[in-house]
C-alpha cells in the first residue's frame, strides 16, 4: 500500500492504494462517490469517463498511483451548488436518459467534445466522438441531441 | 488483477535497467492494451515500469523529408497534429480512427506498435510509409519490424523511443472497422513516393501487417482505384474467425486498397 494524493472537483484528496487500484476503484470505493459508473470489464463502455487534466479518460484503465497530483473532475464535480451544469440540463430536457447508467460517461464525454471542437459542434462529430460511450437503452438520438444543446449553452 | 511493484522512471536509461532487476516485468505507454489484458488475467506482471514520466518522451517533429513520433505520443496528438496533417495527411487521419476519444487519450504510438495486435492501424502506417523504428539500441525497419501474431523484432528489455516516417508524395488510409470494438477488420494505408514507388502496408487480414506486393506492382504500373481493386487476393494464410472469413478479408484488401488508391492525396 502506498498514500495517493490528487486533487478531485476542487478539492485536495488522498488515500491508501494498492499498485492494481484503478482510478475508478479509488475513487468510489476509497472516496465513496459513486456517480462514476464502471459498465464493462474491457475498457469499451464508457460509464466510467472522468477528465484526468482536463481529458476525457476511462478511470477504469489508468492506475490510481498514476494519478498522483492529477487534477480530476468526475460528474460529481459538475452542478454549481444547486445548479446543474449546461450538459447535465440538456440531458434532462432532452430526455437524453432512461436507466442512466451510462449517463455520467456520456455528460463526461461530452464536455470533452464541446472544449475540443467548440460550441457548434456538428451531429457528424458527436456521433463519431461519442463512439466509446455505450447506451443500452435510448438508441442514441435523444443524446446527441442533448449534447448538440448542451453545447449551445456552454 | 494481480498486484505488481509500480514504477515511475524519469529517463529511458533508467526504465531499462528496471526491467532487467525485475522478475517478470513489463513497460507500460498508455497502458490501454497492457491493463485490459491484465484485467482479463491473460497477463500478471511482477512489475510496471511506466514510461510516461520520461521526459520528452512524446513529441512530434516534421522536416522537409520526415515525420518523426516519439513513443510516448498519444494518438490523439497525431491526430490532432497540424504538421503531420499538412505533411502526411493519411497518418493523422488514421490516427483520429483509433478506438474512441479515451482511447486515443492514452494509447501511444510506441505501445502500439510495441504491441503488435493483428488489428491494430499503426502496423499498416509503417509498412505503407516504408518507416523506421528507433529503440534505445538500434533502427529497425519496419519491412523487418512485425514478425508475427503480437510479435516483434524487439528483443527483451528493448524501448522503442521514436518512428520515422519519410513523407511520401500521395497516401491514404482507409479501414473497415470491426463495429464492436473499433479495431480494423482490415485496413490499408498506401503510399506513393517522388519516384512513384508504391507501398501498401495491410492490417487485421493475418497474423500480423503485411505489405500487399501484388498491389503495389498494379499501382506501380497503373496507379488507378481499378487497377488496386482488380487484384485479387489469395484467402490462403489470412485469419478467418467469428467476425470475418479469410475470403472476405481478402476481398477487402482489394476493395480497401481500390478506395485509398481514388481517395490518395
Ligand atoms: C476500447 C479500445 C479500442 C481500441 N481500438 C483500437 C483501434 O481501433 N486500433 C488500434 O490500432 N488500436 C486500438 N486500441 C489499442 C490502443 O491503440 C492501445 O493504446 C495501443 O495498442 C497500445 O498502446 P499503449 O500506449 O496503450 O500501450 P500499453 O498498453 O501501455 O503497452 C502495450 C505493450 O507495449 C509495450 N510497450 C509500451 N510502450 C513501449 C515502448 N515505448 N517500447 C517498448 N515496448 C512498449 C508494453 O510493455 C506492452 O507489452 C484500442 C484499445 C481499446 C481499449
Ligand atoms: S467501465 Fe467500461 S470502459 Fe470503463
Ligand atoms: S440510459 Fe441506460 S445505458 Fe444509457
Amino acid at each position: 500500500m502506498s498514500v495517493v494524493k490528487m486533487k478531485l472537483n476542487g478539492k485536495a484528496v488522498n488515500g491508501d492504494v494498492e499498485a492494481r487500484t484503478l482510478l475508478v476503484d479509488f475513487i468510489r470505493q476509497n472516496l465513496g462517490m459513486t456517480g462514476t459508473h464502471v459498465g464493462c470489464d474491457t475498457s469499451q463502455c464508457g460509464a466510467c469517463v472522468v477528465h484526468v487534466n482536463g481529458k476525457a479518460i476511462k478511470s477504469c484503465t489508468i492506475l490510481a498511483v498514476a494519478c498522483e497530483s492529477a487534477d480530476v473532475t468526475t460528474v460529481e464535480g459538475l452542478a454549481k451548488g444547486g445548479d446543474l451544469h449546461a450538459m447535465q440540463a440538456a440531458f434532462k430536457e432532452h430526455h437524453g436518459l432512461q436507466c442512466g447508467f451510462c449517463t455520467p460517461g456520456m455528460i463526461m464525454s461530452a464536455i470533452d467534445i464541446v472544449k475540443r471542437n467548440g460550441k457548434n459542434v456538428s451531429e457528424d462529430v458527436i456521433r463519431r466522438e461519442l463512439s466509446g460511450n455505450i447506451c443500452r437503452c435510448t438508441g442514441y438520438h435523444n443524446i446527441v441531441k442533448a449534447v448538440q444543446a448542451g453545447a449551445a449553452n456552454m | 488483477m494481480e498486484n505488481f511493484n509500480y514504477h515511475r522512471p524519469a529517463t529511458v536509461l533508467a526504465a531499462a535497467a528496471m526491467l532487467k532487476k525485475s522478475k517478470d516485468g513489463k513497460y507500460m505507454g498508455g497502458g490501454h492494451t497492457l491493463l485490459p489484458t491484465m484485467k482479463q488475467g491473460l497477463a500478471a506482471p511482477t512489475d510496471i515500469i511506466d514510461l510516461t514520466a520520461i521526459k520528452n518522451f512524446g513529441g512530434i517533429k516534421v522536416s522537409k523529408s520526415i515525420v518523426t513520433i516519439k513513443a510516448g505520443t498519444t494518438h490523439m496528438e497525431v491526430a490532432a497534429s497540424k504538421d503531420i496533417k499538412k505533411a502526411i495527411p493519411a497518418l493523422a487521419e488514421m490516427a483520429g480512427k483509433i478506438g474512441g476519444v479515451h482511447v486515443r487519450h492514452k494509447g501511444t504510438i510506441g505501445g502500439s506498435i510495441a504491441n503488435a495486435d493483428p488489428a491494430a492501424d499503426y502496423p499498416s502506417a509503417c509498412l505503407g510509409l516504408g518507416a523506421t523504428i528507433e529503440t534505445n539500441k538500434r533502427k529497425i525497419e519496419a519491412d523487418k519490424f512485425f514478425t508475427g501474431m503480437f510479435e516483434t523484432a524487439l528483443k527483451a528489455g528493448e524501448i522503442i523511443t521514436a518512428v520515422h516516417f519519410p513523407i511520401p508524395k500521395k497516401s491514404a488510409h482507409q479501414k473497415f472497422p470491426n463495429p464492436a470494438s473499433r479495431y480494423a477488420l482490415t485496413g490499408v494505408f498506401l503510399s506513393q513516393d517522388g519516384k512513384g514507388k508504391v507501398r501498401v502496408g495491410v492490417t487485421g487480414a493475418a497474423a500480423s501487417a503485411f505489405r500487399a506486393t501484388e498491389i503495389e506492382a498494379a499501382l506501380t504500373k497503373d496507379f488507378s482505384a481499378k487497377s488496386a481493386s482488380s487484384v485479387k487476393i489469395a484467402a490462403k494464410g489470412l485469419m478467418s474467425d467469428m467476425h470475418a472469413t479469410a475470403a472476405y478479408r481478402a476481398h477487402l484488401v482489394s476493395v480497401l486498397a481500390g478506395r485509398a488508391a481514388a481517395a490518395a492525396k
